[in-house]
């Protein structure tokens, strides 16, 4: 007999989108999505994906299942994990969770990965790129009453028990818990792995399973907020660079040195 | 309710910086709000580092005795800072952001169904509420949120490192320590740290360097490093680099400066091939002076720097060097 692997994942605004075309409506509080840049998979959360199915080419694994809270979902999207190799993708749809408030998603989580039943290991990014909280994994841990592990750049399962390599930032601590448990991946794993033309294939046969949140027997009262957004807005730089030119760039990169000297920061 | 209580942690050298900037985080809200300030300091270095944290800013330390603390288990920290939490009853909880305070912040919210602010910059008492009104960048620093806890629970917030500059040690400032015994249950320790493994890093350490020379994808590879070592020597300082490159395997996951990173707050961060994406700045928007080496002029690190050339750091950077190493020894 395997594992059976949840992995946590969430649908974000893509990272890279450059910062001149980042947005904020400052009457709703909203991040406006960039014209034309598709969202991505939270990049973390691929690299827990990628942790699992590491797992599922060493040891015995009977079944990766991916779970998001969210909405406006876009399949193609949200279908990467099952391309690269996983088994099953649950979506949970429902406009009452807001995606800042990271009580009601983890709650929402509990509730689905409860309803999923069987799980030995849940897997998550280490944060999501939007909001960079970190919170929904822990979260997710205390509610379902099981030992948390944050920050894996290697993941081993042996006989029930996990240990992890959780990497600091100047090395690494070694952590081991009974399974099951909680665990959140830092891209320091390693790249996570390109989808191949037959797990785009296997994926595009596949259906999601969509849940909202009255399916999983949430009221509106037990996902209140408990964070109140009150502002967002992009900060403003007063900055000005001072260019340094030469007759070509090697005779400005000597000039710069000669700045910087009279400016006594060298 | 009342109070504001800090989770205090301790190192070899007695109090850790981060728990003095909590302290002087903690006076800023007391001011608004009146509170005492408690801080919990866990297992056997407490009692040496009670003095100081009451010079920093602390009104009472509770000097938290276990023996489940002699070993630094996070599931047992956990479990006496909530012990703590009971006879206290904070109305604000404060950790660092950490590997450690990251962790627990949230987990402590959680067990008590209450709301928790991550890696917060700015702390103030909102003068008509008495609650905290806290600002933390978000979408990787690309814009600032402000947010307010709802209710009348606990307020728990994960400050970011550096992010406040502590009070200077004043040893006329008086307040009380109370040895506190938790109880702890060994059954609580379920996630058990078993080792460490630190990468010792050769010369100046990157968060304490005054100067920084960074690289970026732009350098093409891990041999211009060396480049860059060079000028680093020549300043004394240290080097870091983009995310970009540590996952490109160019150089150690230790180098990394951002969000996700390092924290510098160098005199001087001279980057080369570095675009400065948002989660880059976050761990390095506190340096006094940016130099960006760029070919791009639209670049989002020029917004950030002081002084820069835009070019090819094939170009610039061997005269660059020439004449700072001529600069240095003249
Ligand atoms: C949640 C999250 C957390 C992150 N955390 C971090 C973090 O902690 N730290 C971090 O650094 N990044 C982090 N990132 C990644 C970040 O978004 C960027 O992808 C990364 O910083 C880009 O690195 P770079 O500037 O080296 O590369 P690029 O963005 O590719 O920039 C390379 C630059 O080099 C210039 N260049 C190219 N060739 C030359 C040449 N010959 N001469 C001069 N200039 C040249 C180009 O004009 C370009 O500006 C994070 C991302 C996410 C989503």
């Amino acid at each position: 007999m395997g594992i059976k692997i949840v992995v946590c994942v969430k649908q974000v605004m893509d990272p890279e989108t450059p910062a001149s075309a980042f947005k904020v409506d400052s009457d709703t509080n909203k991040v406006i999505p960039a014209q034309g840049i598709p969202p991505v998979v939270n990049g973390f959360d691929e690299n827990a994906v990628e942790a699992a199915l590491r797992l599922k080419d060493s040891t015995e694994v009977d079944k990766i299942t991916v779970i998001s809270v969210g909405n406006n979902f876009v399949m193609d999207v949200m279908k990467k994990p099952l391309s690269m190799g996983a088994d099953e993708l649950i979506l949970v749809q429902d406009e009452s969770v807001s995606e800042l408030d990271a009580f009601a998603t983890a709650t929402t989580l509990a509730k689905a990965i409860e309803k999923v039943g069987e799980y030995d290991l849940i897997l998550c990014g280490r944060q999501a790129s939007d909001w960079d909280q970190a919170h929904v994994p822990l979260g997710l841990a205390e509610l379902l009453g099981l030992p948390s592990i944050t920050l894996a750049q290697k993941v081993d399962v042996a006989d029930g028990m996990i240990s992890i390599q959780r990497s600091l930032t100047d090395g690494y601590e070694v952590v081991e818990s009974q399974l099951p448990a909680v665990i959140t991946v830092s891209n320091e794993l390693g790249e996570p792995r390109y989808p191949n033309l037959r797990g785009i294939m296997q994926a595009s046969r596949k259906t999601p399973t969509i849940w909202s949140a009255a399916d999983l027997g949430l009221d509106a009262e037990s996902l209140s907020p408990r964070l109140t957004l009150t502002e967002l807005f992009i900060p403003v730089s007063d900055k000005r660079v001072e260019i340094i030119e030469g007759e070509d760039e090697a005779d400005a990169g000597r000039k710069l040195a000669l700045r910087l000297r009279e400016e006594k920061l060298i | 309710m009342g109070g504001i209580l800090v989770f205090g942690e301790i190192g070899q050298n007695g109090l850790q910086s981060i728990t003095s900037e909590l302290l002087a985080a903690a006076r800023g809200l007391s001011a608004g709000s009146g509170d005492e300030v408690t801080v919990a300091l866990l297992g056997s270095g407490a009692d040496a580092a009670s003095q100081d944290a009451i010079a920093r800013g602390a009104d009472k330390v509770y000097s938290v005795q276990d023996p489940l603390l002699e070993d630094p288990q996070a599931d047992a920290q956990l479990g006496a800072f909530e012990a703590v939490c009971i006879e206290v009853k904070p109305s604000v909880a404060l950790f660092g952001r950490t590997p450690v305070g990251r962790d627990l912040g949230p987990r402590l919210a959680f067990r008590h169904g209450v709301g928790v602010a991550q890696d917060c910059i700015e702390m103030t008492t909102d003068s008509a509420t008495g609650r905290v009104v806290a600002t933390r960048p978000v979408y990787g620093g690309n814009a600032l949120a402000k947010v307010t806890f709802p209710g009348d629970g606990m307020q728990v917030l994960v400050v970011r490192p550096k992010a406040v500059e502590p009070l200077g040690a004043d040893s006329s400032r008086t307040g009380e320590v109370v040895t506190f015994n938790p109880g702890l249950d060994p059954s609580i320790v379920r996630a058990r740290l078993v080792q460490t493994v630190r990468q010792e890093s050769e010369g100046v350490r990157l968060e304490d360097a005054v100067v920084v020379v960074g690289g970026g994808r732009g350098i093409g590879g891990a041999e211009a490093f060396e480049m860059l070592h060079e000028l680093a020597r020549i300043l004394g300082g240290a080097v870091g680099a983009s995310r970009a490159v540590c996952d490109a395997g160019w150089i150690d996951h230790s180098y990394q400066v951002g969000l996700t990173g390092k924290t510098i707050t160098p005199d001087i961060y001279i980057t080369v091939g570095i675009s400065g994406a948002s989660q880059h700045m976050a761990g390095c928007a506190a340096s006094k002076n940016i130099v960006a080496i760029n070919r791009d002029a639209d670049a989002n690190i020029f917004k950030a720097a002081s002084f820069g050339v835009v070019g090819d750091w094939k170009n610039v950077m061997p005269s660059f060097i020439e004449t700072v190493r001529e600069l240095v020894n003249s």
